[in-house]
């Protein structure tokens, strides 16, 4: 049962052969067992979850959806009513959300049962989960090793068993990174897709929350509950209902693989590379042609990020003052000094790195030389994408330059921990779909290959990505340490 | 460019952020670190480029103005570090 796709718990489901309780109450009990050597939750709620269950349990007819009494893992960035909504920080350590993301009310209308919150880099601004301040996350397939991240927690949840898929949310790579690092499927939509409204706000031109889960397939129905216009999100965007699982079952004979020479040249493992030439030759074999695409500005792509989102980061989390909600230091002078004091105490050192970067580079004098001068390369990005889709219908490529690395390993110098997320940045910054999937083994660590697709193309993603699934067992495999 | 120690007090300052002075030294370094990195941007060709402020292109929706909030004052004061009667409580800011 920990190994079913969501397809099979829902026919389990619904033929009665399980019921959402008993189901709830397995993932429970494995969490239970092995969150104390994982640390990929940091709430759960073993009441709160099961009354979900029973409600799903009561659900027939009309009533049910194919996520019914499926249970599932929120990031702990997603605000969920009545929930410790800590986002990784000190700062919301306290925090009992008032109200639902659109994320969360989506997925609790589709019937899905929440079993806790995971665990995350400090507002999302990590590629290790070495900034929490809940402690680090341990990736199941070696407990000496970072879980990636942001979404490391989620990921390590999916890898571990400890729950049958998770959200994650993606502002440099955070679902695709991890995914990776831990062996997952995870998709980071086009920007707009899904709702940012009670997402915690880290960049908020980047910022897009998707699935995680064992397979494509499983992460094209998640996507389905998920998606979908909010009007409390600006830039949410107004678009027909999609089914993504719609194309998942097509040939793939005839589709037009672009392979950017800037992904495949030094700086990728040899490891990495071995496995992800493999699955191009996976590929191939179904009916796929691949052609030289060309990214020149790729390679810009990490330094206007760590400008661009710095900067709306340090405008977004201006709002944690010590006065509405979160953490409010016990001494304090006048007003500035409960200011300077309550958010000197409740950031770490990773989120006041990007709060001074991103106040000084939109501070008086600087704004056209560092802000101005990103947004333009941040052009030029998308354009790249815009000309290398013309020869081409998905990209593809490494997720991450290795597989999973050892704590401590990045985390004394920022710019080589930025580095991680070198292939997947610009995806963000051009606001176009992304996805991860496990293709192989190096180091008996699990390596991701990177699909990217054209701004919302997401139902054929998925199905590149199912076909490739259906023709190899990567995703199937779990660490053996945690099969009991 | 290189950030001295004022320069790093006065944004932390701009950030509402205390900083004691063995914390500035160490920040200083990896700021310093962080923008010799971005500083290859300042070499690319950008004339005639239009900064790109958004993934995608749309324009700013707009909705009739009314009130579509209901009221929970309650639930979002009862998180708040310190409120009395309705009102969130601060140090004296006007003498």
């Amino acid at each position: 049962m920990i190994n079913a796709s969501l397809k099979e718990l829902a026919s389990a489901l619904a033929e009665k052969k399980i019921s959402s309780v008993e189901l709830t109450t397995l993932f429970l009990d494995r969490i239970e067992q092995h969150n104390p050597m994982l640390n990929a939750f940091v709430t759960i709620d073993r009441a709160k979850a099961l009354a979900t269950a029973q409600a799903a349990d009561q659900k027939v007819g009309a009533d049910r959806t194919a996520l019914t009494g499926i249970p599932l893992a929120h990031k702990d960035i997603f605000c969920a009513e009545g929930w410790r909504t800590t986002c990784g920080s000190k700062m919301l350590g306290n925090f009992t959300a008032p109200y639902d993301a659109h994320v969360v009310e989506k997925l609790n209308a589709a019937g899905m049962v929440t079993l806790g919150k995971c665990n995350m880099d400090e507002f999302a601004m990590g590629s290790s989960n070495e900034t929490s301040f809940f402690g680090p996350v341990k990736n199941p397939w070696d407990t000496a090793c970072v879980p990636g991240g942001s979404s490391g927690g989620s990921a390590a949840a999916i890898a571990a068993r400890l729950a049958p898929a998770a959200t994650g949310t993606d502002t440099g790579g955070s679902i695709r990174q991890p995914a990776a690092l831990c062996g997952l499927t995870g998709i980071k939509p086009t920007y707009g897709v899904v709702s940012r409204y009670g997402m915690i706000a880290f960049a908020s031109s980047l910022d897009q929350g998707g699935p995680m889960a064992k397979s494509a397939e499983d992460c094209a129905l998640l996507l389905n509950a998920m998606a979908g216009f909010d009007p409390r999100d600006s830039t949410s965007l107004e678009r027909p209902t999609e089914d993504y699982a719609r194309d998942l079952e097509k040939p793939l004979a005839g589709l037009r693989i672009g392979l950017p020479k800037e992904f495949f040249g030094a700086g990728m493992d040899d490891g990495v590379r071995v496995a992800v030439e493999a699955a191009l030759a996976e590929y191939r074999q179904l009916g796929a042609t691949t052609v030289e695409v060309s990214l020149p500005n790729s390679g810009l792509s990490v330094p206007a990020y760590y400008v661009i989102a710095p900067a709306e980061a340090s405008s977004n989390l201006s709002r944690f003052d010590g006065v509405r909600y979160g953490h409010r230091a016990a001494e304090y002078g006048d007003l500035n000094d409960l200011y300077a004091k309550s958010r000197a105490e409740g950031f770490g050192d990773e989120v006041k790195r990007r709060i001074l970067i991103g106040a000084y580079v939109l501070s008086h004098g600087y704004y056209d030389a560092y802000y101005l001068k990103a947004q333009k390369i941040r052009r030029l990005i998308a354009a790249d994408f815009t000309a290398a889709f013309k020869d081409c219908d998905v990209i593809m490529g490494p997720t991450a330059p290795s597989v999973a690395f050892k704590f401590g390993e990045k985390s004394a110098d920022p710019v080589q921990m930025y580095l991680s997320d070198i292939y997947t940045i610009a995806v963000n910054l051009a606001g176009l779909p992304g996805m991860s999937i496990p293709c192989g083994f190096d180091r008996d660590l699990p390596v991701g290959l990177q699909l990217i697709g054209p701004w919302f193309g997401e139902a054929q993603m998925l199905n590149v990505a199912h076909r490739y699934q259906q023709a190899t067992d990567w995703h199937r495999r779990m660490p053996a340490a945690f099969a009991g | 460019m290189s950030l001295s120690l004022d320069d790093v007090s006065r944004i932390a300052r701009l950030a509402r952020i205390e900083i004691s002075s063995a914390e500035a030294e160490r920040t200083r370094d990896q700021l310093n670190g962080i923008l010799a990195f971005v500083a290859q941007l300042q070499a690319v060709n950008t004339d005639g480029i239009a900064p790109m402020a958004h993934a995608v292109d749309v324009v700013q929706r707009l909705r009739p103005d009314t009130v579509t909030e209901p009221d929970r004052r309650d639930a979002f004061q009862a998180i708040a570090p310190e409120t009395e009667a309705g009102l969130y409580l601060v140090p004296k800011v006007i003498e």
